[in-house]
């Protein structure tokens, strides 16, 4: 299918992205394309203005002291594969590394992938869990925006229509950290049927800062806290209560019945994964 | 209408195009490449995959004006002086085709494994092809075919 | 008809000769459909309905005609006269088939989401999709029904209210006392399976190209067709163009699997534009389109009976289906569940038989053939039941099955029919020493010993199913409108080159290097010399295409007998040459050997082209053409073995490891063979535990693309463990049968048997495919309460 016609601008920065991006109402930011091709081909959209801000300067993995920066038009591909995080946050790397199809991760971006706000997507969840932080550019100047405040809604961020994201940056897991990513789906190039990315220190025989985020149990990517809090108080099966407070869609590939139960399950592996890692 | 420069298997083109042209339709329908097929409309069965500045991409995903300034590598430019490319010859010993119409996209999103990881394992080669469906082989020789390569 | 002559297997046939298609394809330089650009050429645009079952009102395509690149844009009324008939159905399976009209575009109701309901001509394939949103439908939406059962419920919507049901036939076969045999019997078992609807994703999406020359009333088609034949005969029918003034080319095809068996609105619609703009038409899918626009497969409920003896020997099967048809009658729709109509009792001996099927009208795309068309369904009903009977009498499935094999050959079986040859237990032996079953079976109880969450299971399916469409008489009398036989021409040039015309068109099954083979072998050309034309009936006029595993066992014999011909041909003008008696040469593999001296063949063609000096009676040239009608169906049989691992905690099955032990006759080119069973177990583990067109009961589908509608990668599989037993049908003289539809008739039942082996001691027996994650979960949830 063949998108329904819309005018093209290339943005030459990010100040001339958020320029354009004002000149009509209905805009969209292009980057990767990667979720916004498929939805133009479908018609789903009709943007009469994409901005392509593919061309800006903004990819790259940068040690910022204890957080690892990651430009917003940074391939999946190349956050599973820069040696800054596989050393000091393979938890993102490896979840990037199972994102969509090599062809998907040659070319979707991270600003993309949390701008489009897709609860299904795999990187919001992780950089929740990681208390990830996003810069904003816009017209009043970048902001910065912690990722629990950055996710609103389905297809819904902290993005502004006249907005773009410009950086991620993730934390360095300094000392002893466990982490893992599970990512429950039907074949390989599926999205996550539930997703789960577990992340704490090791501490006193046990673990402490545990953050368990959950991929397509609701609106948003979410964080599990009573499982969290389970997990730091050693409970022997931190999943019981993985589900609380979630509210998972029902589509084809799962009921929300068995969201919630792979939610628990899910939640109890990643755990375990964790601590044998 | 946008004017944009591609080099298409090393040789150079400009073009005006509609800002919704999809790279793939400007291989086939303006550059007579029909070696790259489309196969569906969301993104799915990789039958367009094409190399984007030496990796595999699916060009019915990618606008032709994104792709502005790069470097397009199609089936039809991987022989280099009249020899097939390896895999082209191994996809024929190990029987990886029957209707052929995957065959453009399997073998690129192969060339592009291999520059990344040149000696995948099976797992790894079955895994790289997650993104693209053939519904003859059932898979099994185009994984060897990629295999014979690797080692 | 000359007499048959024994195959001396070595030098072309059997030997595993690479394909001569691949180098084309492999370089980018197929000819699709979709290739085709031409000066003048119009896109066509289809608007369709986005409800399942509605009366439309009012279609204005004057907004559409107003854009600026359009050429042309039609209602169903406004294109309605370009009809002399409705789209064909070649299968009306009774004499009381309830038969509808069926339009390219319709005009007063739309029957399934999807139907046509306008078309677009415009100047690019943007403007085509562009003006097809303008055009404006009103709809007045009607009561939806999805389901087959459902829809014959009484007060039910009608799909079509002309008929006052939704029931489109009830066929029935019967033979031996059944209800004695099931009264007198020491158990019974009574299982009721779920056939999902299956999408057969050739991945090359549907396409048509035509263009016209008007003044002569010309037109030719370029079809993503299995059946330009068929296609050329049934299209003149439906836009009344005369069937000499219409050519069909099937160029470079990218898969079927039974969904190019068939034909289109879009062709007839093609056809029709072309006519009225005199302009060259071009309409391709795209794959979403495809799944409303394309047929689909399966889609039936099995109910299945067994009566045994309490020492498990299967005394009668009794089988009631209900098959859904879709909205209309497609080529082959009603026949498609009949296809499997003898083989409910697989490959099993049993005195009594009895079979019903009702084909049902729903507000779903039509049904028609996918990959193994009917068989399929009947070897997943019958080896399921096998399992369960086994169950249900404590035995081993290895062990009921060796006592029901049928193991005297030809077996004319209850059902009615002869199958030609087989051997059962060496099929099974070999599956079973291959998998290990002995040791899967042993750990398999550790496991359980140990409490594993994550479950062993290992299921068989042992099955015999009937291919090679087929005597056309048998044809005729099960009211299939076509014929069964298929046509072979060999033409030898007097340059040492030979053509080879064939009736049966491939879609990516390497007939060009197998019949290659069969000419080599036969006639002594080197396989490079050997060019084989297909797929354009213009150039091969006669054939009955490809499809039901029907190419080699039918139309690879043509060629066979056509090579014969020619060898009794070139013998005359070769004894006349050397000026010896006919009898005294002797035709070995292209060369014709005198008493003292020998000629070649290829000479032979010369001297008959140059037609200087050929005996008396003997016309020029060196062509030879055959029709090849079978005595029998094919019978490949064969026994499949499937190990899962089944994690009880979120219900996901894995398959470790399949074998397929495959009896499919002599074989011509192994590698083809091998990987026909290949792409054929990948559909059918498929069906098994992934793909489900799933609709809600608006009739919306809801598995509308490749996102939702789950194809598998390599990722998903195991590698195929692959052995053959041969044993060679004795109804051709090459002994071949046909293969292409075994491994998706076989592996289904093979990898529900496993799953089911590994979750009966938690309680579970009542499994429906695909086995997704979800339905195993839900399962196991039920068994826990």
């Amino acid at each position: 299918m063949i998108p329904a016609p819309f005018d093209y601008e290339v943005a030459e920065s990010v100040d001339n992205a958020i320029e354009l991006l004002g000149t009509r109402e209905e805009t969209k930011v292009l980057a990767g394309g990667h979720s916004l091709l498929p939805l133009l081909r479908l018609r789903l959209t009709r943007p009469s203005l994409l901005v392509d801000v593919g061309r800006l300067d903004l990819s790259y993995v940068r040690d910022a002291g204890d957080s690892i920066a990651i430009g917003a038009l940074t391939r999946h591909h190349d956050v599973a594969t820069a040696p800054l995080l596989q050393e000091h946050n393979p938890l993102m790397s490896f979840a990037a590394g199972l994102i969509g199809d090599p062809q998907v991760r040659h070319r979707g971006t991270i600003g993309g992938s949390l701008a489009h706000g897709d609860p299904a997507s795999d990187l919001p969840a992780v950089v929740l869990a990681l208390d990830g932080e996003i810069d904003i550019a816009g017209p009043n100047g970048v902001r910065t925006v912690r990722a629990a405040e950055f996710f609103r809604g389905v297809f819904e961020t902290a993005v502004g229509p006249q907005e773009l994201v410009t950086e991620v940056r993730v934390p360095k897991l300094i000392g002893d950290h466990v982490w893992s990513y599970l990512k429950f789906r039907h074949r390989a190039q599926d999205w996550a049927t539930v997703g789960v990315a577990a992340v704490a220190r090791r501490s006193n025989g046990g673990v402490a800062d545990a953050a368990i985020a959950l991929v397509n149990m609701g609106a948003t990517p979410l964080r599990a806290g009573a499982a969290e809090a389970a997990w730091i108080a050693g409970a022997a099966d931190p999943g019981v209560e993985a589900d609380a407070k979630t509210e998972p869609p029902s589509d084809t590939n799962g009921s929300a019945d068995y969201r919630r139960h792979l939610a628990r399950v899910l939640v109890r592996r990643a755990v375990e994964e964790a601590e044998a890692r | 209408m946008r004017t944009v420069s591609l080099t298409v298997n090393d040789v150079p083109h400009e073009f005006e195009l509609d800002p919704r042209e999809l790279l793939v339709y400007v291989l086939r329908e303006r550059l007579g490449l029909t070696g790259t097929v489309v196969g569906c409309d969301t993104s799915s069965c990789g039958a367009c995959t094409v190399l984007l500045d030496g990796e595999s991409v699916k060009s019915c995903t990618v606008l032709g004006v994104q792709a502005d300034g790069h470097e397009i590598t199609t089936i039809e430019g991987l022989a280099e002086s009249g020899a097939l490319h390896p895999l082209q010859e191994s996809f024929h010993e190990h029987h990886a085709l029957q209707c052929g119409y995957c065959t453009s996209g399997m073998v690129l999103a192969a060339v592009s494994l291999l520059a990344e990881n040149p000696s995948p394992s099976e797992d790894e080669i079955r895994h790289a092809l997650e993104g693209n469906i053939c519904r003859c082989t059932g898979y099994q020789n185009i994984v060897d075919a990629i295999g014979a390569v690797a080692q | 008809m000359s007499a048959p002559t024994e195959v001396e297997v070595g030098r072309a046939i059997g030997a595993r000769v690479e394909r001569k298609e691949d180098q084309k394809l492999l370089q980018g330089q197929a000819e699709w459909v979709d290739n085709m650009h031409v000066p003048g050429m119009v896109y066509l645009g289809i608007v369709r309905s986005p409800y399942a079952h509605a009366r439309i009102t009012k279609v204005d395509v004057t907004p559409a005609l107003a854009h600026a690149d359009v050429v042309g844009a039609w209602s169903g009324a406004d294109i309605a006269d370009e009809w002399q008939g409705s789209l064909p159905c070649a299968w009306l399976p009774t004499e009381d088939t309830n038969a509808p009209e069926h339009k390219p575009v319709a005009v007063d109701k739309a029957r399934y989401a999807g139907d046509a309901v306008a078309v677009i001509a415009a100047t690019s394939r943007g403007a085509a999709e562009d003006a097809a949103e303008l055009v404006e439908v009103e709809y007045e939406p009607l009561p939806v029904v999805v389901d087959p059962e459902a829809a014959l419920a009484d007060g039910a919507p009608l799909v079509h209210e002309e008929f006052g049901t939704n029931r489109c036939y009830t066929w029935t076969l019967e033979e031996g006392e059944i209800d004695r045999l099931f009264a007198e019997a020491d158990v019974t078992v009574s299982e009721r399976y779920r056939q999902n609807r299956l999408i057969p994703n050739a991945i090359e999406p549907r396409a048509v190209f035509v263009t016209a020359i008007p003044a002569n009333g010309e037109f030719t088609l370029w079809s993503t067709t299995q059946v330009p034949h068929i296609a050329r005969v049934t299209l003149s029918g439906v836009t009344g163009i005369p069937e000499a003034k219409l050519r069909v080319i099937a160029p470079d095809v990218g898969g079927g699997f039974g969904s190019k068996l068939n034909v289109y609105a879009e062709e007839a619609l093609a056809l029709a534009v072309a006519r009225m703009l005199g302009r060259p038409v071009k309409w391709t899918e795209t794959r979403s389109e495809g799944y409303l626009s394309t047929i689909h497969g399966r889609d039936q409920v099995q109910e299945i009976e067994l009566a045994a003896t309490s020492e498990g020997k299967i005394l009668a099967v009794r089988t009631k289906l209900t098959a859904s048809m879709g909205a209309y009658l497609q080529l082959v729709t009603p026949g498609i569940p009949l296809l499997g109509a003898w083989l409910y009792a697989g490959c099993y001996d049993v005195q009594g038989y009895s079979f019903e099927c009702t084909g049902v009208f729903t507000n779903t795309v039509p049904t028609d053939a996918y990959r193994g068309a009917g068989r399929p369904e009947a070897t997943y009903a019958i080896e399921r039941a096998v399992d369960a009977l086994a169950r249900k009498l404590g035995m081993d499935p290895v062990e009921i099955r060796r006592l029901n094999f049928i193991r005297e050959f030809p077996a004319a079986i209850k059902a009615g029919l002869t199958i030609d040859s087989g051997d059962y237990d060496a099929s099974l032996d070999v599956a079973l020493e291959q998998a290990g079953y002995e040791s899967v079976r042993a750990e398999q109880r550790a496991r359980r010993t140990a409490g594993d969450p994550k479950r062993l299971g290992i299921g068989l399916s042992t099955y015999v199913e009937m291919c090679g469409l087929a005597p056309s008489n048998i044809l005729g009398a099960i009211r299939y409108s076509g014929g069964g036989w298929e046509a072979a021409t060999i033409r030898c040039l007097p340059t040492g080159t030979v053509q080879v015309l064939t009736g049966s068109t491939p879609h990516g099954q390497g007939h060009e290097t197998s019949w290659s083979q069969i000419v080599s072998d036969r006639l002594g050309y080197e396989i490079d010399e050997v060019e084989v034309l297909h797929g354009d009936t213009a150039v091969v006029p006669l054939g009955m295409d490809t499809y039901g595993s029907r190419s080699l066992a039918v139309g690879g014999v043509a060629l066979y007998y056509a090579a014969d011909r020619i060898a009794e041909k070139g013998k005359k003008i070769a004894a006349h040459l050397m000026e010896v008696d006919e009898a005294q040469v002797d035709h070995v593999r292209g060369t014709f050997h005198g008493p003292e001296t020998s000629i070649t063949l290829k000479e032979v063609a010369f001297a008959a082209w140059t037609a200087h000096n050929l005996p008396d009676g003997v016309q020029p040239g060196l062509e030879e053409t055959y029709v090849y009608d079978p005595p029998n169906f094919s019978w490949p049989a064969g026994a499949h073995v499937a190990i899962v691992e089944v994690d009880t905690e979120t219900g996901a099955v894995e398959l470790l490891r399949y074998i397929a032990v495959d009896d499919v006759g002599t074989i011509v080119n192994p590698i083809i063979v091998e990987g026909q069973i290949h792409g054929g177990l990948a559909q059918g583990v498929a069906q098994a535990l992934y793909e489900e067109a799933i609709y809600d009961e608006d009739g919306n589908l809801l598995t509308g693309n490749m996102v939702s509608y789950l194809v598998p990668s390599a990722a998903e599989f195991p590698r195929w463990e692959l052995h053959h037993t041969e044993t060679p049908s004795p109804t051709n003289p090459m002994g071949v049968k046909g293969v292409g539809e075994t491994g998706a008739i076989a592996s289904p039942p093979a990898v529900m048997n496993a799953i089911v082996d590994a979750l009966a001691e938690d309680g579970i027996t009542d499994l429906d495919m695909p086995a997704t994650p979800e339905r195993v979960w839900r399962a196991l949830e039920e068994a826990r309460r």
